[in-house]
């Protein structure tokens, strides 16, 4: 019979740390709210989840090619905007193209200043965090966006539509995902992207070309937060420019609850996924038993710190050391 | 067969510092079997034994950070129990570690009284006494530095000596140090070395764990060897041999030869002509043709890392033509050079050749995953056949391909990069210190390998600062100094002090290569 003693029992919280934290919410909740397991609950969840959730997509490559990206909020928030103006100028069959070109545009730009010229990432994607922001209220003008006829246009299909009984938002991230997920864990360029983040000097003694596979991260970034800003946009026809604030922190918790570490090298996409439907699940029980909406933005925040810390702890192999 | 030798000398004077039959199990591993030793004022005690062989664990038995199961430690004539290196340093058993633990941005007096400022009243430090204090030190010790030096504005050597000094703030009875000289030049260490003999005069008792010869059998007194965790038993210095003493620690004889190629050689893999790059090395010219060993020979900085790094397209020569094969080529990406067919066995393993948090397998197909494909998909069946392979060739010792590579020993990490690298069919190989941070046993089995690499006709370069190695691999030795070559000896030409003449600038006939 395995020995129980004070230190086995904290390498154990320290490696499942974030499993039995989200069993006991879940008890919790459940407890606290009947609703909280019924099916229109769970679904209603994982619906609200999938824009966050695709966007979180993106950022897993980010983060393990061993770079941060905090820009995809407000990033977000522009690429709805412009979908919804472009909506009405061309029609939604060239606005959308347009969006994801002038998207991409955006994360190629990042790519470039962290790949190439090999600058700090979190500083690179804080001061774009700002620009976008800037460029997103430039463009608007400082005012909402909407779409003029809301009854009349197709458009909507991505945030509203269903198929098959499941709403489209569902279907796209779960798509994205399965795609994502087959591209990173199965093909050379994922092979690369791992290489990148676990050793750069290594990956480059070893012939990759480590600027190209982290730029092509960022577009990859960029090419999820454009659908994320579709969803978004079709859901609503209309937004306000700060529809994305915040987000990029959400995003990161997601990835980091689902295991990613940020020194770059480890994570995996359904990892990610699972850590979206945690954050979706703990949020939505909070919600349930009664706590304010904005008390979410402080849950968030312990959220990343208790699995920044439960990261490291299980490096370590305890909870606390005297030293890193 | 456990000996224990001691000369008359060393029998007399009391031991400042004896370890009895000290035994630590983990879960399955008997890590350190029943170790005694002493050691006696004044003396240096080299301690050695291959990796694995227990020195790590006695060290952190003697810093208190392990409790031993059995056996005791005794400070002079007093048992003690050790139980934190703080705690050590107070019984007067310093640590001088391998690895520098300094901040850099403080001074050397902060650094050497780290977390013991002297104070004044309200908390107020004593700067006047601390500067004092450390000055006197540094004095003791001869340096070129003075306590209010920037740490981080001081070369490794002199960054070791802060360490020392700070080994010195205390009345130490017994110094350890854990491979002091690793990234040592020659000129610092002969500094190292003085100190060390300083500190043999105040009767201070020395522990000197290394794995070079060279060095071991120049300034220590006694030898203990571990392996296995066992006490092989202790040998004086002056009464043994480096057979010997790889004997007892490898358990077998190792052969150390000259072993020039018996084989015909090819045609010409790579010719180098008159390449430069800045001021890292000058106008260097030679040729390595297919199935030979071409040794480069110098001290650190001498520039030969350079000419690896500038033929591997990590740095933009120049001057100079590089020719693969006949045809000139023009390289400036390590991708240039794989599709070249030049490899690189980088000079640090864990930094440079390995990604630590990924599988063997994938770290050996890394170079070719491009390559591997079926479809969009990397090829993992060929992936996995490639591994096989070369683990069947190169002996490589691991559970399977899953298993992560920042868990392997060192010789089988470096196997694996030399794998990852063969299985490129490359036209030149080069290998930068092949065997650094090695065990003496593995250090054998990669030789070997290189040996065998040139018999099936590869083309190598062997960069080493090692002399017995590049004697024993190389065709041919190429002798640098302060980035030129000043030198190309054959295997009849080669003499040691032909080769330490020549990369101490001494010799002033150039041979073309």
């Amino acid at each position: 019979m395995p020995q129980i003693t004070k230190a086995s029992i904290g390498r154990f919280v320290a490696r499942q740390g974030i499993l039995i934290a989200f069993v006991l919410f879940m008890v919790g909740f459940t407890f606290a709210n009947q609703r909280f397991l019924a099916p229109e609950n769970v679904m209603g969840v994982i619906r609200s989840s999938a824009i966050l959730g695709v966007m979180a997509l993106g950022v897993t490559f980010v983060v393990i090619s061993g770079n941060l990206d905090l820009s995809v909020g407000s990033m977000m928030s522009f690429s709805t905007i412009v979908v919804l103006d472009l909506h009405d100028k061309l029609g939604p069959t060239l606005a959308i193209p347009a969006m994801f070109a002038m998207t991409l545009c955006l994360g190629a730009i990042i790519g470039f200043l962290v790949g190439y010229l090999k600058l700090n990432s979190l500083i690179v994607t804080l001061g774009m965090l700002s620009a976008i922001h800037g460029l997103t209220l430039t463009y608007s003008g400082g005012k909402n966006m909407d779409i003029v006829d809301k009854e009349g246009t197709w458009f909507s299909v991505f945030g509203q539509g269903d198929a098959l009984g499941v709403p489209v938002p569902i279907l796209m991230f779960l798509g994205l995902a399965a795609l994502l997920g087959i591209v990173l864990a199965k093909t050379p360029f994922g092979r690369k992207i791992y290489a990148v983040g676990g050793n750069g000097v290594a990956a480059t003694f070893s012939g990759i070309r480590r600027p190209r596979v982290i730029l092509s991260c960022y577009l990859i970034s960029a090419f999820c937060v454009a659908t994320a800003g579709l969803l978004q946009a079709s859901r609503s026809l209309g937004s306000q420019n700060t529809v994305g604030q915040g987000l990029e922190l959400e995003v990161l918790a997601a990835v980091i609850l689902g295991g990613a570490s940020l020194l770059g090298g480890s994570g995996t996409i359904f990892k990610t996924v699972i850590g979206v439907l945690i954050l979706g699940f703990i949020q939505n029980g909070l919600l349930l038993v009664g706590l304010q909406f904005y008390a979410q933005y402080v849950v968030t925040w312990v959220i990343i710190i208790l699995a920044v810390w439960l990261d490291i702890a299980a490096k370590r192999g305890k909870l606390l050391s005297p030293i890193a | 067969m456990t000996r224990q030798t001691q000369s008359a000398e060393t029998a007399n004077s009391k031991p400042v510092l004896r370890l009895e039959g000290i035994v630590k199990t983990f879960p399955g591993v008997r890590a350190l079997d029943g170790v005694s030793f002493d050691v006696v004022p004044g003396e240096v005690h080299a301690l050695m034994g291959e990796n694995g062989a227990g020195k790590s664990t006695l060290m952190k038995v003697l810093g208190g950070i392990y409790q031993p199961d059995e056996g005791r430690i005794l400070v002079g004539e007093q048992a003690v129990v050790m139980t934190s290196p703080l705690q050590a340093k107070s019984k007067g058993i310093v640590f001088i570690h391998q690895e520098l633990s300094l901040a850099n941005e403080l001074t050397v007096a902060e650094n050497v009284y780290l977390g013991e400022l002297p104070r004044k009243s309200f908390g107020r430090v004593d700067w006047q006494k601390l500067y004092a204090q450390t000055n006197e030190i540094l004095a003791k010790l001869k340096v070129g530095f003075n306590a209010k030096t920037r740490v981080g504005d001081l070369s490794i050597a002199n960054q070791q000596m802060v360490e020392i000094a700070r080994a010195l703030t205390v009345d130490a009875k017994a110094v350890i140090f854990d491979e002091p000289t690793a990234s040592l030049t020659d000129a610092e260490k002969v500094v190292l070395f003085d100190v060390i003999a300083d500190l043999q005069a105040q009767g201070v008792g020395i522990i000197y764990i290394s794995h070079r010869m060279e060095e071991i059998f120049k300034i220590t007194d006694r030898i203990s060897v571990l392996r296995d965790g066992q006490y092989r038993g202790t040998l004086v210095t002056d009464q043994t041999n480096e057979d010997e003493v790889t004997q007892l620690m490898i358990g077998r004889k190792l052969d150390l030869s000259r072993n020039a190629s018996h084989h015909e050689l090819g045609k010409v893999a790579i010719e180098v002509r008159g390449l430069s790059c800045g001021g890292l090395f000058q106008d260097v010219s030679f040729e390595v043709r297919e199935g030979e060993v071409l040794g480069f020979y110098g001290l650190v900085g001498a520039g030969r890392t350079e000419i690896a790094e500038t033929l591997f397209g990590l740095r933009e020569p120049t001057a100079g033509q590089i020719l693969v094969r006949g045809e000139e080529v023009h390289i400036h990406s390590p991708s240039d050079a794989i599709a070249r067919g030049i490899s690189l066995v980088p000079e640090d393993r864990k930094e440079q050749g390995l990604v630590l948090t990924m599988s063997c397998r994938d770290n050996m197909t890394l170079p070719q995953v491009e390559d591997l494909k079926a479809g969009p998909f990397v090829a993992e069946g060929a992936e996995i056949a490639i591994f096989d392979k070369y683990r069947d060739s190169l002996d490589i010792r691991t559970p399977g391909w899953r298993q992560l590579v920042g868990n392997l020993s060192g010789g089988n990490q470096q196997k694996i990069v030399i794998g990852k690298w063969l299985s490129m069919h490359p036209s030149v190989l080069i290998v930068d210190e092949p065997t650094r941070g090695i065990d003496v046993g593995s250090k054998a089995v990669i030789h070997e390998l290189i040996r065998d690499l040139a018999a099936q006709g590869y083309a190598v370069i062997v960069i080493s600062s090692e002399m017995p190695e590049v004697l024993h691999v190389s065709d041919r030795i190429a002798a640098m100094y302060s980035g030129k070559l000043m030198r190309t000896f054959s295997s009849e030409e080669v003499s040691e002090d032909g080769l330490i003449q020549a990369i101490s600038g001494l010799s002033s006939d150039k041979v073309a290569a």
